[in-house]
């Protein structure tokens, strides 16, 4: 399909067609300074990072946590959900676990509650301690759900997160079983208290920047291009010399590390942490989140998580309007999730793109073709 | 079999002394020193037969699934949706009419038949893109679980067995010998025995249809290329709609024996999805022999794990799925693909 690319604006940079572009970008970007560099910045970007910055300002702290801080976190578990799935064509839904993982070892390291469990160690050894580990594990689930391809990764990583459920539920000993932990909360520091809703906001935009600009880099980056090449076409990457089990291993890994930041950043809001937290259902919420986005580009899940939660936040209002018992909850979530699957595989941000592409090239001869969802070559 | 004891004779003879030994534990009565450390011998035999017949019942939800992800390549994640839903049917129909055995008749042809609207509308219009069919039954599974809390609501169900099915069956099978010589045997409930032979027989009828049959041939080559078969002249179509049909009211007949020896509530469609997805990745994709070798191993790891070690019994399973990932990617008996 002939891409009206020319019509597209550096908005679109963070999409597939920029990263593929990727090879033939000319050095004429080294020549610029830093003011060419940021005079390059479109408007609307600057507008939405003023629009993220001040939203303190005039939200309410139950929408800017409850909306937006808990927004973002999903979004940053879907962000990794969608690097694997949409970089590295391999879908996991053992994702959720990764942070759930992370939570839970902070919540075990760390202090909680739950004085008999909790070793009690500063904040400062054990996030990054529960992060390595959340890690690992997102790594050890990587190589088995490697050594099988495509669909089978769905089902072998559906599989992971039911036993780390069943087992955080059975286990009393190390998990405290189905009560798990509370009581946790985020440390004090510079004399603010991270736990109000405004310092917390901050602090979780920062990661979820941080978490979507590295996801950005690394999509353009050698590794992420060659991880790109492994999913359109293993065989070929492999007779080319790359090491297809290595780049997709190190992919869950970069994915891991994203997810247990979003971990730790969850049960520092919720204050505590279940095996409710990470049952099946909130995985495949996750799944639905990053496929609603759209698994195209990283900003994808963050829409998708922003719509949920807010479909979550208010679906008590909204069921109760069309004069539905308002704990229909899942019907809307489930019925959405069909649609967009069912007539968008590329989610929202497919959606819209079609749109623009449609209002800006009224072309009769130019048909969009239906994209796939795992990734092929929208050009 | 004589060409594997050919091949592997030390580990031939590992299997065959584990297997005496199996069958010294379970014939045998235990002396004292093996109680002991082993806890009762009723308490084994107990798990034994719970983890028997619970396999049986995970061969008869798997089989469905691992047929239809044989044939069409779909991971159908709404196959425990169907299972709840056979369940609940066979409830509603056993409760209405008093007799057990037309429930598992009415359940296996409702649920076909929605698994015949599903093939239809939905799995005919996106074939060859697996994942997203794959998102889709995700979908729908979600949707199937609210619209069943919304009309059977949160509480457990049990369907009653027939009265000629109910109370235990005394096994020959000692369990213990009391201080003046005579020998306690095993009780046993029939239902279970019963329902393990059921699902034994419908394994065999499966066999038998898949490779004694001219529509079994069909399903075989067609799991084998479908291209292929559609290019000689077979309704493809229609097969897919048989094995989907087939395969999903399976999973409703087994909702029905599973809402019979257990119970039924939400959630117990995502306990057995995943219990038919480790059951198939470690007996192989798209092998019905697979399925039953993956049930019965999950049924007993599952039932000795929650008697020997409980709070570690979800492990026991999950090693199990680890070591056959990481040693045959393709399961114990690999399928057709």
């Amino acid at each position: 399909m002939a891409d009206p690319a020319e019509n597209r604006t550096v908005a679109d940079s963070s999409g597939p067609l920029a990263q593929r572009g990727g090879g033939v970008h000319t050095p004429r970007e080294n020549d610029l300074g830093v003011y060419g560099w940021v005079s390059r910045v479109p408007a609307s970007y600057v507008v939405f990072v003023f629009v993220l910055l001040l939203l303190p300002a005039v939200s309410s702290s139950f929408v800017l946590s409850q909306i937006f801080s808990w927004g973002l976190i999903l979004g940053m578990i879907a962000l990794s959900l969608m690097f694997l799935g949409g970089y590295g064509g391999m879908v996991s839904l053992s994702q959720m676990s990764v942070a759930g993982m992370a939570g839970y070892m902070l919540a075990i390291l760390g202090s909680s509650a739950i004085t008999d469990i909790s070793i009690g160690w500063p904040w400062w050894l054990a996030v990054p301690v529960a992060i390595i580990i959340a890690t690992v594990f997102c790594t050890l689930t990587g190589l088995l759900a490697v050594r099988t391809e495509g669909i089978y990764t769905i089902m072998i990583t559906l599989a992971i997160a039911a036993a780390f459920f069943y087992f955080t539920r059975q286990n009393y000993v190390l998990f405290n079983g189905f009560s798990g932990f509370n009581g946790l909360a985020p440390p004090q520091l510079f004399g603010i208290n991270w736990n109000n809703a405004i310092p917390f906001y901050y602090l979780t935009l920062f990661w979820a920047a941080s978490a979507y600009c590295a996801v950005l880099y690394v999509s353009r980056a050698p590794f992420g291009l060659a991880l790109q090449g492994v999913r359109d076409n293993s065989r070929r990457m492999a007779a080319l010399g790359f090491n297809v089990t290595a780049h997709r291993v190190a992919a869950f890994t970069f994915a891991g590390v994203i997810a247990a930041v979003g971990g730790i950043l969850l049960v520092w809001l919720n204050g505590q942490i279940s095996p409710g937290t990470i049952a099946i259902n909130p995985a495949i919420d996750i799944l639905i989140i990053a496929i609603v986005g759209g698994l195209r580009r990283p900003i994808g899940p963050f829409v998708g998580a922003l719509i949920y939660v807010i479909l979550r936040t208010f679906s008590l209002d909204i069921l109760t309007s069309m004069g539905l018992a308002g704990e229909r909850f899942q019907l809307l979530i489930g019925l959405g999730f069909l649609v967009i699957v069912y007539w968008s595989p590329d989610g929202v941000l497919g959606l819209w793109d079609r749109w623009r592409d449609r209002v800006k090239s009224r072309d009769p001869w130019q048909r969009s073709t239906g994209r796939s969802i795992d990734g092929d070559d929208p050009s | 079999m004589g060409r594997f004891i050919g091949r592997h004779p030390i580990w031939s003879l590992i299997i065959l002394v584990i297997v005496a030994m199996f069958v010294w534990a379970i014939f045998a009565p235990w002396p004292k020193e093996f109680s002991a450390i082993f806890g009762k011998k009723k308490v084994f035999l107990s798990a034994l037969f719970n983890g028997i017949t619970l396999g049986g019942l995970y061969f008869l939800v798997a089989s469905g699934f691992t047929l239809i992800f044989g044939l069409m390549k779909n991971v159908n994640l709404a196959h425990g949706s169907l299972y709840l839903l056979g369940g609940y049917i066979g409830y509603e129909v056993a409760d209405a009419t008093g007799w057990w055995l037309l429930s598992f008749v009415v359940a296996f042809v409702v649920v076909g038949f929605v698994g015949i609207l599903l093939q239809y509308f939905v799995f005919r219009r996106m074939e060859g893109e697996d994942l997203r069919q794959t998102l889709v039954t995700i979908g729908i599974s979600i949707v199937l679980a609210d619209l069943m809390l919304w009309i059977w609501g949160g509480d457990y169900y049990q369907i009653l067995a027939p009265d000629w099915l109910s109370g235990p069956a005394e096994l020959p099978l000692v369990t213990a010998v009391k201080s003046d010589g005579t020998a306690v045997y095993l009780k046993y409930p029939i239902v279970r025995l019963a329902i393990f032979f059921a699902s034994v027989v419908v394994g065999i009828l499966m066999w038998l249809a898949l490779n004694k049959t001219r529509i079994g041939m069909f399903i075989r080559a067609g799991v084998d290329d479908r291209d292929m078969l559609a290019a000689t002249g077979v309704n493809v179509q229609r097969i897919f709609i048989l094995v989907f049909a087939f395969g999903a009211g399976l999973a409703g007949m087994a909702g029905v024996v599973g809402g019979t020896f257990q119970s039924m509530a939400p959630g117990e469609d995502i306990r057995f999805l995943l219990a038919s997805l480790v059951v198939v990745i470690v007996g192989g994709m798209g092998s019905i022999p697979g399925a039953a070798l993956g049930a019965l191993l999950i049924g007993l790891a599952e039932q000795f794990g929650s008697v020997y070690f409980p709070t570690y019994a979800v492990v026991l399973t999950f090693l199990i799925m680890v070591v056959v990932i990481a040693f045959r990617p393709q399961g114990l008996i690999s399928g057709g693909s």
